[in-house]
């Protein structure tokens, strides 16, 4: 079980708060849907809830211990993967180096990691000669790798074909079953497809919380009919 | 075509005092880049990586200091070594030492200047990743340096290139000594000197088949490793 | 930094250790060649490498006042005894003398071949205002060539007085491109390739008389200073050996320096063999 807290968070941008006060409490089982319209508030919250930064004021905490001192108990996935100038394998065995993991242990994860992500023909080549489609699944693998208990993904298909945006999918039903995933979208069909539990963000603020059935079930009203409706 | 003529025989002929000539001019140049590269990469990748108040200051100096003529490198490290300066109990005036110590200081701006151009754009996209992984500030540097290596590889050869052709660091550190500090640039200054003009152009030919040879060989190195990790975007 | 020290010093390790100095000596010695001439025969007597930093007089001095070299051969008198009294050398010793020339172009026009002493030769250039490339460098040669200047009452600032700054090699090229006047060390000239239409113009007469004096630096104010090899080499310079070697080395079949380490410089020609003696007929 992984709760994670947010206690009366804010973000600050050039003195405008983009993000907050926020008060939330969530019990991180199965995939966590983020929506919102651009600029609401979802890749900062993704941002607090891996600890890449802390927040100007309030905590974001994981079982009572501060993100930002975890961030090895999870990984981040960005909406543009890093692609090191390095092979496949290389790429993928990059977070057990940082974890000092020892070299039979990588050899094994990293194996299992790109059969997972069917990269195994791959392996040796650079990984700047895949696909988009297969370099997301190669930043996923490196995700997954470390095996975290939490997974936080920031539109990772964006800019993927439907046959690449399925792949990845089935790839987060799979991980789903053991770790969390929390993942922030503006693709609603996809959405409907992942999500057992959704939040929605407007203006910095959260507009839903709810579980994904009745979330895609219930009659909305304000800034959730509007977003879902694409008013905004 | 004397002078042509010349240097061929030169090289053909390639008695024991021009090659051991050759061979110090390759050992000191090589070494000093060595240094240079041990000491400056990490440096300059330091400067692309983390801010720091006086980073920019610190840019600015080690550009300014790249164009150092030689002749004030040799000067000050002539003034640190010499038995009235700081560091004249180690002796080691006028002996290969002094010379590779005198081209690493000239190089260091450099490679640390061209090391930091290089690490900036690895480093700009690898950030997001190396914070989410927690990375260790030691981590981080060695990670951008090894992505970066192709343009380090770049950086060694301005380097290179700029020591085993400078001629007034070595003459004021090593004196020109025959067959102790002797290395090819100082003996075409001195064949010069002594007006042997088409001797003194044939070392220069020489000196420039060897940069080539050189140049050839660790650009040909560098493709192989290409073919592997070139980013192709 | 003690890694790369220890790097540094395993990477140029010397090899056998053997008895070495450094001298500092001027390029005229070297340039000519003599020195690559004795050393060979100093080091099969003695054993003891010498290690030569060949710069100018003023260089060499410089050098050997910050303790950098072990010993000094160099040509000008009265900065060698300066160099005596302010306790940075000791036991200057006479070694040997070749003397100074006057090159030109050969069309001459200032016509200086014919005059008789090098002060009138000076003034002849100076008056037809012809190209005069002077060492500007602290030399011995440079110094010699102010003190010309001053005997022949002038003060060298006319258009065609050209300073360069540089060595004496470097100075003979620059007069053969231009075609220029210059003073020069017989010895430097004599080995100098690059003559283009350069001839020797003017020769002989005290003025042109050029003494080579060696001096040891100082042990008591520099202890690590090698005061042994030091000493063997300014004993054999004035040994029958050295001057033997000395008076041996010749270019093209010219005696090129006058071994005179038991006679005083200032003595008249006559009293000073035969080398002396040519030197100043001619």
């Amino acid at each position: 079980m992984n709760r994670l807290a947010f206690e009366n968070v804010s973000v600050f941008r050039n003195g405008k708060e983009i993000l907050g006060p926020l008060d939330i409490e969530l019990q991180t089982t199965g995939i966590t849907c983020l929506l919102g319209p651009n600029g609401a508030g979802k890749s900062v919250f993704l941002n607090l809830c891996h600890g890449m930064f802390a927040p100007d004021k309030g905590r974001v905490d994981w079982n009572g211990v501060s993100a930002v001192s975890t961030r090895n108990d999870r990984s981040f996935m960005f909406q543009t993967a890093a692609v090191m100038r390095r092979s496949v394998w290389a790429n993928v065995a990059f977070p057990l180096l940082a974890q000092k993991l020892p070299k039979s242990e990588r050899m094994e994860r990293v194996a299992q990691a790109l059969t997972f992500a069917r990269l195994t023909d791959q392996a040796a080549q650079p990984a700047a000669s895949l696909s988009g489609g297969e370099k997301q699944r190669m930043a996923l693998a490196r995700a997954w790798v470390t095996r975290p208990k939490v997974i936080l993904l920031d539109e990772p298909a964006a800019n993927l074909d439907p046959g690449s945006t399925h792949a990845l999918e089935s790839m987060l039903h799979d991980i789903a079953t053991k770790s969390g995933v929390i993942i922030a979208t503006h693709n609603l069909p996809q959405a409907r497809r992942l999500a057992h539990h959704v939040l929605v963000f407007a203006n910095g603020k959260l507009a839903a919380n709810s579980d994904a059935d009745t979330f895609f079930t219930q009659t909305h009203t304000g800034q959730v009919a509007d977003y879902l409706d694409g008013r905004i | 075509m004397d002078i042509l003529s010349a240097a061929w025989h030169l090289l053909i002929g390639m008695d024991a005092d021009l090659m051991a000539i050759i061979a110090l001019s390759l050992k000191v140049s090589g070494l000093a880049v060595l240094f240079a590269l041990i000491l400056g990469a990490p440096v300059g990748a330091a400067l692309a990586i983390w801010s720091f108040p006086g980073r920019q200051v610190l840019i600015v100096i080690f550009n300014s200091l790249m164009a150092l003529p030689p002749v004030v490198v040799g000067l000050s490290v002539y003034l640190l070594l010499s038995r009235s300066g700081p560091l004249g109990s180690w002796g080691i005036l006028f002996t290969p030492k002094a010379m590779i110590i005198a081209q690493t200081a000239l190089i260091f701006p450099i490679i640390v200047a061209l090391t930091r151009e290089a690490v900036k754009p690895v480093f700009r996209e690898y950030r997001g990743l190396l914070i989410s992984l927690n990375a260790s500030p030691l981590l981080v540097l060695r990670t951008v340096l090894w992505d970066a290596r192709f343009g380090v590889v770049t950086a060694l050869l301005a380097g290179f290139g700029r020591a085993v052709a400078e001629v007034g660091a070595v003459l004021i550190v090593g004196g020109n000594i025959d067959g102790l500090t002797r290395v090819m640039t100082t003996t075409i200054a001195l064949e010069t000197s002594k007006g042997n003009l088409e001797l003194a152009m044939a070392l220069g030919i020489v000196l420039i088949v060897l940069a080539l040879v050189m140049n050839a060989l660790i650009y040909s190195i560098s493709r192989i490793g290409l073919r592997f990790q070139e980013v192709r975007e | 930094m003690k890694f790369l020290l220890a790097l540094l010093f395993m990477a140029t390790a010397a090899g056998a250790q053997e008895r070495s100095m450094v001298l500092a000596s001027t390029t005229s010695t070297q340039n000519s060649g003599l020195l690559d001439a004795i050393l060979p025969i100093f080091k099969a007597d003695t054993g003891i490498q010498v290690f030569v930093v060949a710069v100018g007089t003023g260089q060499a001095m410089r050098i050997a006042q910050n303790g950098d070299a072990d010993a000094i051969l160099v040509h000008h008198r009265p900065s060698e005894d300066a160099f005596v009294a302010d306790g940075y050398g000791i036991d200057r010793v006479d070694v040997m003398f070749n003397d100074f020339v006057i090159i030109g172009p050969k069309s001459d026009p200032a016509g200086i071949s014919d005059v008789k002493t090098a002060p009138q030769a000076f003034a002849n250039i100076s008056s037809s205002q012809a190209r005069f490339i002077s060492r500007g460098d602290n030399s011995g040669t440079h110094l010699r060539e102010l003190q010309i200047w001053q005997e022949a009452g002038l003060m060298p600032d006319y258009d065609g007085y050209l300073e360069v700054g540089s060595g004496m090699g470097v100075a003979l090229n620059l007069a053969s491109g231009m075609g220029a006047y210059i003073l020069a060390d017989r010895g430097t000239w004599l080995s100098f390739q690059n003559r283009s239409d350069l001839v020797l113009l003017f020769e002989g007469g005290v003025e042109m008389i050029n003494p080579y004096g060696y001096v040891r630096v100082n042990p008591v104010r520099f202890p690590h200073i090698k005061s042994a090899e030091a000493l063997e080499l300014g004993n054999w310079l004035v040994s029958d050996a050295g001057q033997q070697a000395i008076a041996g080395f010749r270019i093209g079949g010219v005696q090129l320096f006058c071994a005179n380490a038991l006679t005083a410089p200032d003595l008249p020609a006559d009293q000073q063999g035969t080398c002396a003696a040519d030197a100043l007929q001619r």
